[in-house]
């Protein structure tokens, strides 16, 4: 089954069983709920910050293994950025995922991301790519509520 | 599981019962009358076990609606010309077909709607609206589909009225002392489903029925996930309204039916308001047809209810007692085969089950399941399946549902666990 071998990474594998900042965070500054109802998957991400900078940032909740990597991978990358660091991550990790599955990957500028490229080849997996981030996202807007991918 | 061995294990079954069930052979020729079954992906057929979504439809439906588009197609109802008489005898004698696949007493009791989607919300809109009141109830229970919880739940929410949901137990069953508890003299409607999409319980229709009309409530059975696989007659239900979707029971999409109690649908007011539902309009004053027109205003899915009476001829000709001792033999086959796997937790244990398989596995989320499944060539559906509460009710976020139908085979189960397998490869 070479197509899935190659949308789960070994990467995204061993994200999915040891999830990194995978906790809630009783003093987060932001706390936004990430909720797809197509698949169930429902994280919390919780944002700690230090003036412009992310000085803290986890997650909670279940969902499949795309999702899950995709959110523990973020926290990793997220920790110490600014919110204008953080955006331009998320803008390049969209371009990526919604891609042509044929288009060359700029493994050098995209880094630790790029291993959710097989995700362009199953689009109604992208939702589950970008759920934490999207909930990332309204958390630096301060937009502290739900978000749905529907 | 011989089929030998099934009829001899029990009996005492009444002569109706001693069917015969659908032989492997049987089900290998049935099988050629579905294109989409011998669909090839990397060389392989595609294992199609994702029925309880839709089915798959035999070449009979297909080229039913392809004759009546090429060479019958005209409005009904109204042309005075050659066409739309072949048009109108057409569609008039498909609602024939379904009056007699359900055991309906009066053609004009067949009311065509868009699926069971639509005929639940007609009668929430029409018969409910008129009738049920501030602090009334209708009760639910907690197996429905979204389809048969949301409609209620906008009818209560504009008449001040108090949805009640009959509780489900650890099997899979309805608990039916609290469902006589919950019935009182402010019910004004009992809606359950016939056969859970999530879980596959068959329910005693019967006895909630009964139990329901000896508090004078009439009750609605949403029959979606039964009529493809069980033989259905409303009659020996006695219930007051059924509806059911076309395109689950191997024809198209986009029809569905209603069937109501002649009393009822007589005294319900319109659905919706357009041709076909009137006598005479003034502006004055409109005098509304007779059912069941009253129900079916605008052109209708013509070409869609001619592929529906093509189905259930299709059924009949194959007998749904047939069909539902062959489908419960694969179930319990691929019961076994899925229990006998470590990790794997079954959701879903009625001792009246449909072939729908729920399950969970401990080291994948059903969306991963869904696609290694895919990848090994096997279609399931992974998620809620529009069934919330029965998700929330079994502490799971989703669950990957195999659902089968009449054309599947013990191979296609010993796929799905090959599948299975794969994905403890993969993920554990």
């Amino acid at each position: 089954m070479p197509a899935n071998r190659a949308l789960y990474e070994q990467v995204i594998l061993e994200h999915n069983k040891k999830p990194r900042n995978f906790r809630p965070m009783p003093d987060a500054d932001h706390k936004v709920e990430a909720y797809n109802p197509l698949c169930g998957d429902h994280f919390t991400v919780y944002v700690k910050m230090n003036g412009d900078r992310i000085e803290d940032v986890s997650f909670d909740g279940a969902g499949c293994a795309i999702s899950k990597s995709s959110a523990s991978v973020m926290t990793m990358l997220l920790k110490g950025k600014t919110k204008k660091e953080a955006e331009a991550l998320f803008v390049k990790f969209h371009n990526m995922v919604t891609a042509n599955p044929e288009a060359p990957i700029d493994e050098a500028d995209i880094g630790k991301l790029c291993v959710f490229a097989g995700v362009r080849e199953f689009p109604v997996r992208i939702k589950c790519a970008t759920l934490a981030w999207h909930s990332m996202l309204a958390a630096l807007d301060g937009r502290d509520d739900s978000v749905s991918t529907e | 599981m011989a089929i030998s061995t099934a009829t001899a294990d029990r009996p005492a079954q009444s002569a109706a019962e001693e069917t015969e069930a659908l032989t492997p052979s049987e089900v290998e020729r049935l099988r050629l009358d579905f294109p989409a079954l011998h669909v090839k992906r990397n060389g392989k057929s595609l294992v199609y076990l994702d029925n309880a979504a839709t089915s798959q439809k035999p070449k009979a439906v297909i080229e039913r609606l392809d004759q009546y588009y090429r060479s019958e197609n005209a409005n009904v109802h109204r042309g005075m010309h050659y066409l739309s008489e072949v048009a109108t005898a057409a569609y008039e004698d498909a609602r024939k077909k379904v009056q007699r696949f359900l055991g309906i007493p009066l053609t004009c009791e067949v009311v065509f709607t868009r699926g069971t989607t639509e005929g639940i919300n007609l009668v929430a809109q029409t018969y409910g609206r008129k009738n049920v009141g501030p602090d009334d109830e209708i009760i639910i229970s907690a197996m429905e589909h979204h389809s048969n919880i949301v409609p209620w739940q906008m009818l209560c929410d504009e008449k001040g009225a108090k949805l009640r949901v009959v509780p489900v137990d650890d099997r899979g069953e309805l608990v039916l002392d609290e469902y006589a508890r919950l019935l009182n003299g402010r019910t004004k409607l009992v809606a359950v489903t016939h056969v859970s999409n999530a879980l596959g319980t068959v329910n005693p229709v019967k006895e909630i029925i009964a139990l329901a009309h000896a508090q004078g409530v009439p009750v609605l059975l949403d029959g979606a996930q039964a009529t493809p696989h069980l033989p259905v007659n409303v009659q020996a239900l006695d219930c007051d309204f059924y509806a059911c979707s076309a395109h689950k029971m191997f024809g198209p999409t986009g029809i569905g039916v209603l069937y109501g109690k002649a009393e009822f649908l007589n005294r319900m007011p319109p659905y919706q308001g357009g041709g076909d539902m009137i006598l005479s309009v003034t502006f004055e004053k409109t005098t509304y047809s007779g059912l069941p027109y009253k129900f079916e205003a605008g052109t209708p899915d013509i070409a869609g209810a001619i592929g529906l009476g093509e189905a259930v001829d299709y059924l009949e000709a194959i007998g749904m007692r047939r069909i539902a001792k062959y489908e419960h033999e694969l179930t319990q086959y691929g019961t076994e085969l899925l229990s006998s796997i470590d990790g794997v937790r079954i959701i879903g244990t009625a001792k009246e089950k449909a072939g729908v398989l729920s399950f969970t596995m401990e080291s994948a989320h059903p969306h991963d399941i869904g696609q290694i499944f895919n990848d090994c060539g096997v279609a399931i559906r992974a998620g809620h399946h529009c069934a919330q509460p029965v998700m929330q009710r079994f502490g799971v976020p989703a669950t990957a549902r195999a659902s089968l139908a009449f054309y599947n085979t013990k191979e296609d189960l010993d796929a799905l666990a090959v599948a299975v397998h794969k994905v403890k490869e993969v993920f554990d």
